[in-house]
């Protein structure tokens, strides 16, 4: 069959919201759209373990420490789903840390911003999980079977992760000024980049129509955005925290509330490298993979000495 | 131990069963360099919240697939034989238990 041909019968299977497998016939450019969606994906949960790793030994208690830990524990899996269901496209698992290591791949820039104060760990968990999620229970959907199986199991866990996080901060916003101050200041510093998460506006988000028109991507930006906002709002009421927003109003007629605009610059500034923390977690990325290569090495040896595969 | 190259392991594809007596269905994969750290590992990746009574860990390349190509031709046979289907049978009105 020609590649024409294929082309049509596979968007075909597209439109009959058929799931696409590892072997089966995909456009080349269907491949490179999810090697970079999902590569930097896993990437941004194995880099997302950086602010947060940073707090475990400073937890306030043997409670919130063992949570913390399964927390960040579970985000290693995240990756390790998602770099398992992107080596199914053909690319190894070297190549892609070798890509983030130079640069070439991505991982999402809200890590970019450094976790000041244990406030932080509940603003982390509140709304860049609950950004993560709103994002990943769309991505259920998504075309590609590995990938979608992989959300499918990442939403399991991934509502843990926000009720702890929403535990801290609520624990914060109930206790002392100082303490309520904090958590004022953690969902100031977070709330921004939390809504810059879900990408540039549609209008401004070239990849956007392949992505929809293969059912990579299921629903826009905005839509995500807009979704995350309205359920988030009631949350932080609840708790006694303001959003950091002046324009942020139910709109009767939308059935949704309308925000300010999001600072573009600083957003295009922190995703080329322009943020608080890039370099460094890049260089901690870089330093602990270097740092394992001698366990990556005894390990071969050892399965080679024992061939016990 | 130094003329090893620096990898990240072999992939093995991970199968679980959720209870006893039910049936082992694939979980995903992980990359270990011997088979007791492959089950190790698919332990600790795939089993944090009580998942797994059972698993087998297998390696990805031992795995022989039908090619999606010509699964249709492949799986053929099965079409025209549709008396194996308890609804090909005429049975006389009023029958019971069966
Ligand atoms: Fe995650
Ligand atoms: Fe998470």
């Amino acid at each position: 069959m020609v590649v024409e041909e294929l082309e049509v019968l596979f968007q075909e299977r597209i439109d009959a919201n058929e799931k696409i497998e590892p072997r089966d016939y995909m456009p080349d450019a269907y491949r490179e759209h999810l090697i970079r969606q999902m590569s930097q994906h896993a990437h941004s949960e194995v880099i997302g373990m950086q602010p947060e790793g940073n707090w475990i030994t400073r937890a306030p208690s043997l409670r919130a420490k063992k949570i913390l830990l399964a927390k960040v524990q579970d985000e290693a899996g995240h990756g390790l789903y998602i770099y398992s269901a992107t080596e199914t496209l053909g690319i190894t698992r070297d190549e892609l840390i070798e890509k983030l290591h130079q640069g070439k791949a991505k991982y999402a820039s809200i890590f970019n911003y450094p976790a000041l104060t244990w406030a932080d760990m509940g603003a982390i968990g509140w709304l860049v999980d609950g950004a993560a999620i709103t994002n990943q229970v769309s991505l259920q959907k998504t075309s590609y079977g590995p990938y979608s199986r992989s959300m499918v199991k990442i939403c399991k866990e991934e509502s843990f992760h926000q009720r702890q996080g929403y535990e801290v901060i609520a624990a914060m916003a109930k206790g002392t000024p100082e303490q309520k101050e904090m958590a004022q200041d953690a969902l100031n510093r977070f709330w921004w980049p939390s809504l810059m998460m879900f990408g540039p506006h549609d209008s401004a988000s070239p990849r956007t129509g392949n992505a929809m028109k293969w059912k990579i991507k299921r629903e826009s930006n905005d839509v995500l955005r807009q979704r995350f906002i309205d359920k988030t709002v009631s949350q932080a009421a609840l708790i006694g925290l303001t959003i950091p927003d002046s324009d942020l109003k139910w709109n009767e007629e939308r059935g949704s509330y309308d925000f300010g605009e999001i600072d573009w610059d600083e957003f295009w500034s922190v995703v080329k490298g322009g943020g608080p923390c890039n370099l460094k977690r890049l260089n901690h990325h870089k330093k602990a993979h270097k740092d394992g290569a001698w366990v990556r090495k005894a390990a071969v040896a050892y399965a080679k000495k024992y061939s016990n595969k | 131990m130094s003329e090893s190259k620096d990898t990240q392991g072999e992939l093995w594809e991970v199968f679980l069963q959720t209870k006893k007596g039910l049936p082992f269905k694939h979980a995903g994969s992980v990359h270990a360099y011997d088979k007791e750290m492959a089950i190790q590992n698919a332990r600790d990746l795939y089993t944090r919240r009580g998942e797994g009574r059972g698993m087998w860990v297998v390696p990805a390349n031992a795995i022989v697939a039908v090619d999606p190509s010509d699964d249709s031709s492949f799986f053929d046979p099965a079409d025209d034989k549709v008396y194996r289907h308890p609804t090909f049978y005429e049975l006389p009105e009023g029958i019971k238990n069966m």
